[in-house]
């Protein structure tokens, strides 16, 4: 009994923590640039659905593509306003995306967004019960989208056009630069696609609980966490960090404590860094020239 | 400017002398070098004895200023060996919870408690830290971001060390006079000893792993290990400023942790100038007087310093404090351009 929803929450934890990672993974690995700003667009995403649905009454479906667009315009400006001016000053993307995602972030806080009203409604209600464990079919739906977003992204980056140049730009800039990839327009993509895919997983993740400040400083550590274990620009890597740290999650607060499932990834991040400091599938030389 | 022209720019004849010849002629020009230095020096020791003009206000604000210098010379330190710090709070944090833990359950008077947790504090900063050190660059960067906030979350969760209400009712420091005195000298020593502190031979390895680590490797010299003496280093006068200021106020709590002290000091330094000491120590005493100022704002004010410091990233990076080292060494003029030659 336990250890079966132990094996079901396990897997719908480690398709949150992928959904929320995506964006930030995918414009890490195809850019070279951290953007900072991915737990600001998650929130943002997750207010713009508030308001249309709620205070518009848009039909979800309309709500759902605005959003999408929306932050994938966004992304695309942050890159093409600002990142494009610091571009290859590793210190001043960070600061200058880090910035961005403060100033969403706290503009909310300041705005009043904090009491307990705003919550996105779920796409599905009802539940379903396998042998003795409940799942709700919003976390049944989180597991086939991340699972979906997990294809879609295979196939964009090898049998689309668009996304064969992106790979080529991700694998040496130089290299695509000489067939003819423009780098800024690569990494606008890889922004845009970055901001739709934050958007996706603020759609489908915040409907579980009440959309809160704090939650977008989490995305940004849990995207962190994941990149650091599963090693970078590799998506193996990154579906395996995911499963390791929700598997982990899930068996700590379980067996130990609630709120020992905080302390999972800094511990996870800081013993893959002492063992294995290229991270599990990583090469060493990548991650260390990946400034 | 005119179409067809330039704008030129010449050294002054005494920044050539001073930095190329080592010979300075006249009063003028010892003048003219020390000037600037001196009146900031002298600003900074006078300040506190004006408690009647300022006000006790001001005097707090000032406080609070050198101990953001604290943070943003620490973060420049950092800086400076290839390390870019998004969490200062972590470091001050550190410093402010291992004094109160000393002053409430040992028992241990400020004089002893401050320069305790100092060590303290620093010794932990680094164990923790340590494994990081082997990555470079932004790995560091979210790392020192994502400490403060899961010290803080693990506090509030477990409720160890006071937990959400903190420790409270330590031991008062003499007075507000008291305390300004004591950052002000800090931050200046502090500033001083840095300064000379890179151009020792140990100061030249560290300096090294910033501009290219693989050249220190080739040399033989293990970068973590050095890149791991640099955090402690760093870390002194960090957790420093958070024993002070837990002192200062008497509790200590999770606000230790908060963002505003991570990004505070990292405004500071970017506004002062990346990499420049005096730059950091200048930029925290333009910004945390602005700060108060809009104090009525509330957590925009976060924003504020967010879009400060985007402003400055992408629009001044080199910072106030060399802009003003240009202006100051350097002049202008407008000079036609001159007719390409084949």
């Amino acid at each position: 009994m336990l250890l079966e929803s132990m094996l079901v929450f396990g897997l719908v934890n480690s398709a949150i923590l992928m959904l929320m990672s995506f964006g930030f993974s995918l414009t890490f690995g195809l850019s070279g640039v951290a953007n900072f700003a991915h737990g600001g667009i998650y929130l943002l995403a997750g207010y713009l659905a508030f308001f249309l649905l709620r205070t518009l009454g848009l039909p979800y479906l309309l709500a759902v593509i605005i959003t999408v667009i929306v932050t994938a315009l966004l992304g695309a400006a942050i890159y093409r306003l600002v990142v494009i001016r610091v571009r290859g000053i590793a210190l001043n993307e960070v600061i200058a995306t880090f910035a961005i995602g403060i100033s969403i972030l706290e503009l909310f806080r300041w705005l009043g967004f904090i009491t307990y009203e705003f919550s996105l409604p779920c796409i599905v209600d009802g539940r379903l019960t396998l042998f003795q464990t409940t799942l709700d079919y919003q976390r049944i739906l989180i597991i086939v989208v991340a699972f979906l977003m997990a294809v879609f992204l295979w196939a964009l980056t090898h049998k689309t056009r668009i996304g064969l140049a992106l790979l080529g730009m991700a694998q040496n800039e130089y290299t695509a630069l000489s067939v003819g990839i423009d780098s800024d327009w690569a990494a606008t993509y890889s922004f845009a696609l970055g901001g739709a895919f934050a958007a996706i997983a603020a759609l489908m993740i915040l409907p579980l609980g009440i959309i809160n400040i704090n939650i977008g400083y989490e995305v940004l550590l849990i995207a962190l966490a994941v990149t650091v274990l599963g090693g970078l620009e590799s998506t193996k890597g990154l579906i395996l960090g995911c499963i390791i740290l929700g598997y982990a999650q899930v068996i700590t607060s379980t067996l130990i404590a609630p709120h020992w499932k905080e302390a999972v990834y800094l511990a996870a991040i800081l013993i893959v860094l002492a063992v294995k400091p290229s991270g599990l599938l990583g090469k060493f030389k990548e991650l260390e020239e990946r400034v | 400017m005119k179409a067809g022209h330039r704008k030129e720019r010449i050294d002054r004849g005494i920044k050539v002398r001073a930095d190329e010849i080592f010979a300075i002629s006249s009063y003028r020009e010892i003048l003219y070098l020390m000037g600037p230095r001196l009146l900031a020096i002298m600003g900074l020791l006078l300040f506190p004895l004006f408690r009647d003009v300022t006000g006790a206000y001001w005097q707090t604000v000032g406080f609070i200023a050198c101990i953001i210098a604290l943070l943003a010379l620490s973060w420049n330190f950092l800086f400076s060996v290839g390390l870019v710090s998004l969490g200062q709070a972590f470091f001050f944090g550190v410093g402010a919870y291992f004094t109160g833990y000393f002053n409430h359950f040992l028992g241990l008077g400020p004089l002893f408690s401050i320069p305790l947790a100092t060590v303290c504090g620093a010794v932990l900063c680094t164990i923790v830290i340590f494994p990081v050190l082997r990555l470079r660059g932004i790995y560091f960067a979210l790392i020192t971001f994502a400490l403060p906030l899961f010290l803080m979350r693990i506090i509030e969760a477990t409720g160890y060390l006071g937990g959400t209400e903190g420790i409270s009712g330590l031991q008062r420091l003499p007075g507000l006079t008291f305390s300004v005195y004591v950052s002000v000298v800090v931050v200046l020593a502090v500033t001083f000893i840095y300064l000379r502190f890179f151009d020792t031979d140990y100061g030249l390895v560290l300096r090294a792993i910033h501009d290219n680590d693989m050249s220190v490797l080739a040399g033989g010299l293990s970068v973590q290990w050095y890149k791991a003496q640099a955090v402690f280093i760093a870390a002194l006068p960090a957790t420093f400023a958070g024993a002070l200021m837990t002192h200062h106020y008497r509790i200590v709590g999770m606000p230790a942790f908060a963002m505003e002290y991570s990004i505070l000091p990292l405004t500071a330094a970017v506004v002062g100038g990346t990499g420049t000491f005096a730059g950091g120590v200048l930029g925290a005493f333009i910004l945390v007087p602005f700060s108060e100022m809009l104090r009525a704002f509330g957590t925009l004010r976060i924003v504020m310093y967010s879009a400060l410091l985007l402003l400055f990233v992408v629009g001044l990076p080199e910072g106030i404090y060399r802009f003003a080292q240009r202006k100051y060494f350097q002049f202008e003029r407008i000079v036609p351009l001159e007719e390409e030659k084949q």
